[in-house]
């Protein structure tokens, strides 16, 4: 089976987010960049199913060159090559364009990716990729096994889940708990420095629905403590002050 | 000319949060001209639940009754949708952010070939071109997003409008889709659904419990306190992790994300995790015995106490009045 594996170059979890140049860029200044926390759980469960299926694995990120030591970690956690588009990723549909066409090119069984990025949030990259490709997409994907060209999955929907059962090759946004974390070891960080990296020009410039600005939700004010023994205090409070009981 | 929403079901009755949708449309027909708005609703379901629809802003309700529609196959749904957009001849289809909105609307955004924004947080503004402001960085952001393109796709998020009752009755129309093998590939083979309770990502409060709850045993005080307050309940991660609480419950940035009126966070720190998942609420309440608990510093009021005194009291207190 030939996987796919879309990777994201985010700000970790904890950054404070920060914009420069008038709004219209984030402040990378003190931001420690990983490989979106969705993504890493495609990618554990893409090496679970290349090392029980053999086959191999690639990852693939739309970025610039600053992206690459996200490409070698998921390299070093266990993807066998990797693919950078080079370019600063524009908006969703920027992205699947280019995700398409590696796509199509390396005619890939299943393509794994998360179920949103946590910059853009759009959870829309899946789906356009899909009908670019005409093959079914799903997501958030929390369970997925494979057994010759059938997928059984595991579907979160609102309050429960939904269990799918499909054909490949096929498109699956995931999200915990479809695999655990993998962290690399010193073996797949020595071996990640060798494995081929190679970097393709975007095949389309084509936008939708590029940001133009950003702006920080207000400062928060400071909290009304109520003591622990007036919890009445509280209630009133919700009601003619929050109004929102 | 008329904006299209597409409507989501859960057992036969239409989800508040594709009602909103229906509100967001027609306040925005009133901004664009668009004429009417015109909700797509699929599968079985009465057409007097379907009537009701009018009350949100909609004048009409094209109801495609295929049974196969019932559920979400994605695919299927976003063929049906593209019928419903190109017969209406509309230029904007407005939808609630889901889990099936997200799968459908991304597969329409090229079926369409339209420009789709999602997490939209207000009406676009007009006043220079067509601006739509939505929620970046898990709720840490906004971005303002100019769309150039004739055809657009809008994924509300929760709260982006009041949801409007004044309307009348719709008129329900059968609309007749024709889908395919392909449509169906895919198979919903079953269901898990939580039932009776109130769904915590549309919830308009949320009560939340993290680890300082110390086990699932302790869960039957926050269940009180939601249903008092008819709330869905959530928790953090951890808490979900451990399997005190099913996972579809955890909420944060990896989980879900929630933007009720009220959130009440009992025995949880604020991790900034935690907080990327409740930043949207309107109010928020932390109960927590720490005093320099971060969850404090987002908060709007806070009681520093054990939740095991503090919760029945704050029970009892609601339900006195
Ligand atoms: C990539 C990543 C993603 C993550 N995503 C999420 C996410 O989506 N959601 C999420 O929640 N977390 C997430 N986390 C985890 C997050 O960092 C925190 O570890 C987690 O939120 C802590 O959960 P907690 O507040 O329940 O537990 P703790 O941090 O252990 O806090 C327990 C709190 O309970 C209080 N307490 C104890 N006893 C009592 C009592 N009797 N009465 C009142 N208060 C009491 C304590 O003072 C303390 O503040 C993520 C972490 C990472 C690295
Ligand atoms: N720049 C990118 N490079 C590679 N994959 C991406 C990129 N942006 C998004 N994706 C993939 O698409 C998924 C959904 O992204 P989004 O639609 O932006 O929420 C992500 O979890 C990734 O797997």
């Amino acid at each position: 089976m030939k996987i796919l594996v879309c990777i994201t170059h985010v700000p970790d979890t904890t950054s404070k987010i920060q914009f420069t140049s008038n709004n219209t860029k984030l402040d990378t200044a003190g931001v420690q960049f990983i490989i979106g926390p969705y993504d890493d759980y495609a990618l554990a469960r893409a090496v679970e199913l290349r090392d029980q299926t053999g086959g191999t694995l690639t990852a693939v990120n739309v970025g610039e060159a600053e992206t690459e030591p996200t490409l070698r970690k998921a390299l070093a956690i266990g993807a066998d090559d990797a693919i950078r588009v080079n370019s600063f990723p524009k908006d969703s549909y920027f992205v699947a364009k280019q995700l398409a066409h590696i796509a199509k090119e390396g005619s890939y069984d299943l393509i794994l990716m998360g179920r949103e990025s946590i910059d853009f949030n759009g959870g829309m990259v899946h789906g356009m990729v899909g009908e670019l490709l005409g093959i079914p997409s799903f997501s958030p994907v929390m369970k997925l096994d494979v057994e010759g060209k059938r997928v059984t999955m595991a579907r979160e929907i609102e309050g429960g889940k939904e269990y799918v059962e499909a054909q490949l090759p096929l498109i699956a946004g995931c999200q915990e708990p479809i695999a655990e974390w993998k962290i690399p070891n010193m073996r797949g960080i020595m071996s990640a420095r060798t494995k081929p990296l190679t970097v393709v020009q975007p095949v389309s410039l084509e936008t939708q629905a590029e940001a133009a600005s950003f702006q920080l939700p207000a400062a928060k004010g400071s909290v009304k403590l109520i003591d622990k023994d007036q919890v009445g205090e509280l209630v009133r409070l919700l009601k003619v002050e929050a109004k929102v009981l | 000319m008329a904006i299209l929403v597409y409507l989501e079901q859960a057992a036969g009755k239409v989800k508040s949060t594709s009602l909103e949708a229906v509100s967001f449309a027609k306040a925005l027909t009133q901004k664009t001209g668009e004429g009417e708005v015109v909700a797509l609703a699929l599968g079985t379901m009465d057409p007097s639940e379907l009537a009701k629809v009018g009350k949100a802003g909609a004048s009409k309700v094209f109801h495609a009754s295929d049974p196969r529609l019932t559920e979400g196959v994605i695919q299927a749904h976003a063929s049906a949708v593209a019928q419903a957009f190109k017969s209406l001849g509309a230029k904007t289809l407005v939808l609630a952010k889901s889990s099936l909105g997200d799968a459908v609307s991304a597969r329409l955004a090229i079926k369409l070939d339209a420009a789709l924004v999602s997490n939209v947080l207000e009406l676009p503004d007009l006043s220079s071109g067509y601006v739509v402001k939505r929620s970046i960085y898990t709720g840490k952001a906004f971005a303002f997003t100019p769309i150039a393109k004739e055809n657009k796709i809008l994924a509300i998020k929760k709260n982006a409008i009041e949801l409007s009752k004044e309307g009348a009755d719709a008129l329900v129309e059968s609309f007749g889709v024709s889908l395919t093998d392909a449509d169906f590939a895919s198979k919903i083979t079953s269901t898990e659904r939580a039932s009776g309770q109130i769904l915590l990502p549309e919830a308009d409060v949320v009560v939340s419990g993290g680890r300082g709850m110390k086990g699932p045993e302790n869960w039957g005080m926050l269940e009180e306190l939601a249903s008092t307050l008819g709330a869905a309940t959530g928790c953090s991660k951890p808490v979900s992790d451990i399997g005190w609480r099913p996972h579809h419950e955890h909420v944060g940035q990896t989980g879900v994300k929630v933007a009720p009126s009220l959130y009440v966070a009992v025995g949880i720190s604020g991790a900034i995790q935690h907080l990327a998942g409740v930043n949207s609420s309107k109010c928020i309440v932390v109960i927590n015995k720490d005093p320099e608990a971060p969850f404090f510093k987002a908060a709007d009021y806070g009681i520093v106490g054990d939740a095991f005194e503090v919760i029945p009291k704050l029970t009892a207190a609601l339900k006195a009045q």
